[in-house]
């Protein structure tokens, strides 16, 4: 077995030491090692979203991060999405539109859709569709989920109004 | 059961103040903030980790298994085979969606003298880490002697076909006949005269169809955690939609009392019918007895979930259907055979009642083949062999009314079936809404919209499901604040917590927001068949109603108590209890409960019969790019009959979810072996379910025919919707391009292919 | 995941020497969404995994209108399309860079990574091929430069020797009346591999109507990336029109040498070679234009 690492790290906006294995995924890590359950495995390849996580920011496949490269960097994981004051309104609105129905691939989503708000708050439906299309959902056929976020958009057209704990 | 009238009147016709509206699901929070625990979320102190040894190959006998070097492994807890496994005689049961035998599923779990599959589980290994029990597993040697395999369902059936399983003998129409054989069964639905109903005909249309395997592709893994205590109880935890029947299953794999196993579903990330029968539980449970007693988790891979789970069959259908000029069917026969994969129980029964139930036939000949191959076990998905079926006859129906030159919506409301039509197999129908779905449709703005451009084309389609009622039980409480506990044995795979908490508000005429239903174990409730065959809402629901009714009449006791009057004199209404102008509201009485001594509880449990079939009927817009191959679903429509939607938004939901699995299904999933019988596909990237990018948005009609055989009308409506996705795309894609399409998946590739062969011709 | 060890190195010559230590047996890490995929499941193995991430050079982007672009082989392709400069200057480099894997993919793959990985279907090297890219490559024996035509020798195989590693990709700035295009046939929309993969750059004339230089690359259809040098050769000179460039096509078609497997079938790829090269040197004609 390869020697363990000390991984100094920020989760959510807390500073978290971790002792990995290199070959530990960023994903075993937060689901074994931290208990954050809310990312999900669906394919652990990169071929279904259901792991991702805002990798400083950035949209990630956690399944395809090691967690060694987390050293010096941000995480955010779907437990870090709501606000202090509640749901985040694309939580809020995956609810109001029933955008969820086994909901394994939700958190994914709901990461993924936040990225994409971020960096484009008014995406048309082909926007969200493209933007969406490596997270996999067997339930909904995109149609609520879609909606969701195209409303989420409507509803808060500025980047500034979601706020939460992406730097 | 008798039925219990909803004592607003007629079922389903009620103005309702909760049934119909669009509430937020009770577990909602929990599912958009990741705190839901699902299968691979449950972790418990000392749990070890386990791995599964699966073979390499298709078809061949295991000479040896030495697990010695494995054992050796520091970590290393237990390692099991099907040497572990207690040895037990055939035993039928029901999971729901399909009638299995328990021996072959014990032979599934763990490969008892041959492997049948690639990806066939051999042996298990629990360890102190992941990674250690995945290193150990590859220390495991297994000597195979390698046997012919044969993956196609018609190659299987010949006299000279490899043997799958030595002990197998045809039920020919329900007799045993003699002779080794991969033929499971051999059944028959006929009806009057078929030379005579083909002579009536003035256009006969005979085609054969071919439609891969494919996946129920729920995105969650299977997951297990087994705990067999010192004490000889075994509790699982796993995703399931239904506990007791894994519990049951257990049971009967160990040879345990059903008393001595508990089973506890976690939330479940989709199913479709692949979660009904056990694959790690009862391995889980051996691994934890022999590992000292602690408890075992095992999580599949995805290439495991596609090697060694749920695919459902592939198929050979042939179809034949004569009609006059004037539109009138006047004969059909259809040959089904469905591969089951590598254990008999393939859905070509449903699928026999599928692919003529929508059709008025005086004459017909029905005969279905269940054929076992070298592939994973077929499990339930989604209107278990419906797809292929209607894949089938919807083409043919289409392709009569294309010659006829009738509209397809009007050729088939021509032949409907209607109240007092006899099935293909023989139950007469109780009140259906497929006319109405017809209707529908003809009306929609999408059918009535001129399509233009090249390479585009309509098709419709309509499809059948006969739907479930099955056991359902349900506990509940009344609190001090006037809210009501729920207790319930079905998991929820898709809001169905917030539907049956919502016909509990209706029927004891309270706020939605005051039950709280909770999905419990298998200690903890009574007995609840799984959540499949589209029975929940409708089942369950009706389990809630009752429960309701019993709460009200002792909530009526308390009244009477309180008031100091007779019984027979309260009435309620509107959440007030009054009698001679006394009166106290539902939430006063609650909060006296504790004074009077006297909690409120109340249990149900209902086996209905008059579950109500499904109709729906789809129109799909397509465009074919002629160079490629690639369909392009420009828009899409889907009509059902729900009977009641009780929570319009799930109902809708349940709607999309079968288009797009259908829409999958017709244009690009399928497993893909080579000859050795390896499966060569078996990852999300290259067993191509559809992303955001490759549907549109999905229109839905909500036709309401309500069922009489339900308190509220409610018909069940998932599995309908991906019955005739297959047909409607193959008949837009002839639309388009003046191709019939006979396979499934209509992919790029075999597109092509016809169009090249079209252009030779 | 089988068990390594992981460097984190911040100069090129600190890359080298722990590649030399290993005798060919360490990985470079750059993106991760190949090479974390392959460790799992067993098809690649090592003993070191080296994140070279924190090396300037691999991580650098820096683009001027007439030396080029340099491209980091580590720069993820979010880096890449945030950029307006370089997506109006490399327009094919962008179309492949949006169609890799999702959006979830694209924060990490690298360009660098999708050619060290050197699958025949990997979506942006035909594109490199056609933007005229060389790979800056890194080794004990100092530095050197390969086309990146040649820099791919088999499925999974390339020309780097044990010791080097792939520092940086440069492009050579366009042209005026430049164009390009990258695209692919799948069978969905997204999330998929190329069954067959073609690209186009072109320089026209003044007047828009005549090829003055020409590159056509293909994927999917041979062990390696494919520079169909037949056509860029045919194409230069010629008029802009339908009977020239479907001859091009015609030319793709022809040295394309596919295999069957379950992604696509011999005629079916050397069909689809014809096609997506007709349409790739159209949008590209149709870019050079303006």
């Amino acid at each position: 077995m390869a020697d363990r690492v000390i991984v100094n790290t920020s989760i959510n906006g807390e500073e978290a030491t971790l002792l990995c294995e290199p070959r530990q995924t960023l994903l075993e890590v937060l689901r074994e090692g931290l208990r954050l359950t809310g990312t999900k495995e669906g394919c652990s390849n990169g071929n279904c979203g259901a792991c991702n996580v805002l990798l400083d920011g950035v949209l990630v496949n956690s399944c395809l991060v090691l967690a060694v490269e987390a050293e010096g960097r941000s995480v955010t994981t779907i437990e870090g999405i709501a606000l202090p004051e509640g749901l985040h309104p694309l939580q809020q609105k995956f609810l109001e539109h029933a955008a969820l129905q086994c909901g394994i691939c939700t958190p994914g989503f709901i990461i993924s859709a936040k990225a994409l708000l971020e960096e484009n708050p008014s995406p048309t439906e082909e926007e969200v569709r493209f933007w969406l299309a490596g997270n996999l959902c067997r339930c909904t056929g995109y149609d609520k989920i879609v909606r969701a976020v195209l409303d989420t958009a409507e509803a808060a057209p500025s980047v500034g109004s979601f706020g939460g704990e992406t730097p | 059961m008798t039925l219990t009238r909803d004592k607003k009147g007629v079922a389903g016709k009620a103005p309702y103040k909760v049934i119909g509206t669009r509430p937020l699901r009770p577990d909602g929070a929990d599912k958009v903030t990741g705190k839901a625990v699902y299968g691979a979320d449950v972790h418990l102190p000392a749990m070890l980790y386990g791995a599964m040894l699966r073979s390499p190959h298709a078809h061949a006998r295991i000479s040896s298994i030495d697990t010695s070097e494995a054992e050796r492994v520091p970590g290393v807890k237990a390692v099991v085979t099907a040497a572990d496994l207690p040895v037990i005689q055939d035993i039928l049961t029901d999971l729901g969606e399909g009638v299995v035998n328990l021996r072959y599923t014990s032979n599934n779990v763990l490969a008892h003298d041959k492997v049948l599959y690639h990806g066939h589980a051999v042996a298990a290994v629990a360890a102190t880490s992941t990674a250690i029990a995945e290193e150990a597993v590859k220390l495991i040697k297994v000597e195979y002697d390698l046997l012919p395999p044969v993956l196609d369902v018609l190659e299987a059936m010949k006299d000279d076909a490899p043997i799958i399983l030595e002990d197998l003998r045809t039920t020919e129409l329900g007799e045993k006949r003699e002779g080794q054989t991969n033929i499971a069964s051999h059944i028959q639905h006929r009806r009057g005269d078929l030379e005579q109903g083909f002579a009536a005909a003035d256009i006969i249309v005979e085609r054969e169809f071919r439609t891969g395997t494919v996946h129920q592709g729920y995105i969650e893994p299977h997951s297990a955690v087994g705990l067999y205590n010192d004490d000889g109880h075994v509790t699982v935890w796993c995703s399931t939609q239904g506990a007791f029947g894994i519990r049951n299953q257990v049971s009967e794999l160990l040879k345990l009392p059903v008393s001595d196993v508990t089973v506890i579903p976690t939330e479940i990330g989709g199913g479709f019918g692949g979660k009904l029968g056990v694959y790690l539980e009862p391995v889980v449970a051996l691994l934890s007895k022999k590992a000292g007693h602690r408890p075992v988790k095992m999580t599949m891979n995805r290439t495991e979930v596609l090697q060694a789970t749920g695919p459902t069959s592939a198929s050979y259908i042939r179809v034949k259907m004569g009609a006059t000029r004037d539109g009138k069917l006047t004969a059909a026969e259809a040959y089904l055979a469905y591969d089951a994969g590598a254990f008999p129980g393939s859905p070509v029964g449903s699928a026999a009642v599928v692919i003529l139930a929508p059709y008025k036939l005086d004459h017909l000949l029905i005969d279905g083949y269940d054929v076992i191959v070298n592939k994973p076990r077929s499990a339930a998905y989604r209107a278990p062999g419906g797809t292929n079926a209607a894949y089938a006859s919807e083409a043919v129906i289409d392709e009569l009314a294309k010659i006829i030159g009738m509209d397809p919506l009007e050729f088939r409301l021509k032949n409907a079936v209607t109240e007092g039509d006899r099935r293909a197999d023989g139950p007469v129908y109780a009140r259906i809404g497929f006319v109405e779905t017809l209707h529908a449709a003809q009306e929609h703005p999408h059918y009535r919209a001129p399509l233009e451009g090249k390479h585009r084309g309509r098709g419709v389609a309509s499809g059948f499901w006969n739907n479930w009622g099955g056991r359902s039980s349900v506990s509940a409480s009344i609190n001090p604040d006037g809210s009501v506990n729920l207790l319930e044995g079905s998991p929820d795979i898709g809001g169905t917590r917030a539907s049956i908490a919502m016909q509990l508000a209706e029927t004891m005429e309270i706020a939605y927001e005051d039950v709280h239903p909770r999905v419990v174990d298998t200690d903890s409730v009574g007995y609840n068949d799984a959540t499949g065959g589209s029975r929940t809402t409708f089942g369950t629901g009706w389990a809630a109603y009752e429960v309701g009714l019993k709460l009200i009449d002792e909530m009526k006791r308390q009244a009477a108590d309180l008031l100091e009057v007779d019984l027979e004199s309260i009435a309620y209404e509107n959440g007030i209890f009054s009698s001679n102008g006394d009166s106290l509201g539902f939430k006063e009485i609650a909060e006296r409960i504790d004074e009077s001594g006297h909690p409120v509880v109340a249990s149900a449990s209902v086996h209905p019969e008059e579950f109500g079939p499904g109709f729906g009927t789809h129109i799909v817009d397509v465009e074919v790019d002629p160079e490629t191959g690639k369909v392009e679903i420009l828009r899409y429509t889907a009509v059902q009959d729900v009977g009641k939607a009780i929570h319009p938004s799930y109902v809708e939901g349940q709607l999309h979810g079968g288009v797009a699995q259908g829409v999958g299904w017709a244009l690009n999933e399928e497993y893909v072996y080579d000859d050795e019988g390896h499966l060569l596909n078996a990852s999300f990237l290259d067993y191509r379910i559809p992303t955001a990018l490759d549907l549109p948005m999905i229109d839905t009609v909500l036709v309401e025919v309500a069922n009489p055989g339900h308190p509220f009308g409610v018909r069940g409506v998932g599995e309908t919707p991906i019955v005739p996705p297959a047909g409607a795309v193959a008949n837009a894609i002839y639309d388009a391009i003046g191709v019939r399409m006979t396979t499934l998946p209509m992919s790029p590739g075999t597109i092509l292919e016809a169009l090249w062969a079209q252009e030779e011709s | 995941m089988q068990a390594f060890d992981f460097a984190t190195p911040t100069t090129v010559a600190e890359a080298v020497e722990l590649l030399m230590g290993r005798n060919g047996d360490a990985r470079i890490l750059s993106g991760g969404t190949d090479l974390i995929a392959q460790l799992k499941e067993g098809r690649r193995t090592t003993s070191l995994v080296v994140d070279v991430k924190r090396i300037p050079e691999v991580t650098e982007l820096r683009y001027h209108p007439e030396s080029g672009l340099k491209l980091g082989a580590a720069v993820p392709c979010v880096v890449l399309y945030g950029d307006k400069e370089i997506v109006a200057a490399y327009p094919g480099l962008i179309d492949s860079a949006t169609l890799i894997g999702g959006k979830q993919i694209q924060g990490r793959a690298s360009f660098g990574g999708n050619l060290c990985n050197a699958s025949p279907a990997a979506d942006s090297i035909p594109a490199m091929i056609v933007h005229s890219a060389s790979c800056l490559i890194a080794g004990p024996d100092g530095q050197r430069s390969v086309a990146v035509e040649a820099f791919c020798t088999g499925p999974g195989q390339t020309v780097l020797r044990d010791g080097e590693f792939l520092v940086a990709i440069h492009m050579p700035a366009p042209p005026v009346r430049f164009g390009a295009h990258y695209l692919r046939f799948i069978p969905r929309n997204e999330m998929d591999i190329a069954v067959v993969g073609a690209g186009a750059s072109v320089v026209l004339d003044e007047a828009g109507e005549r090829f003055e230089q020409a590159r056509v690359a293909l994927g999917a259809v041979a062990p390696t990336p494919l520079l169909v040098a037949e056509a860029g050769e045919y194409l230069a000179g010629k008029p802009v029109s339908e009977d020239v460039v479907d001859e091009a096509a015609r030319l793709a078609k022809e040295a394309a040498r596919p295999i069957d497997d379950m992604r696509g079938s011999v005629r079916q790829r050397k069909h689809l070679s014809a096609v997506l090269t007709r349409r790739a040197l159209w949008k590209a004609i149709e870019r050079a234009r303006g």
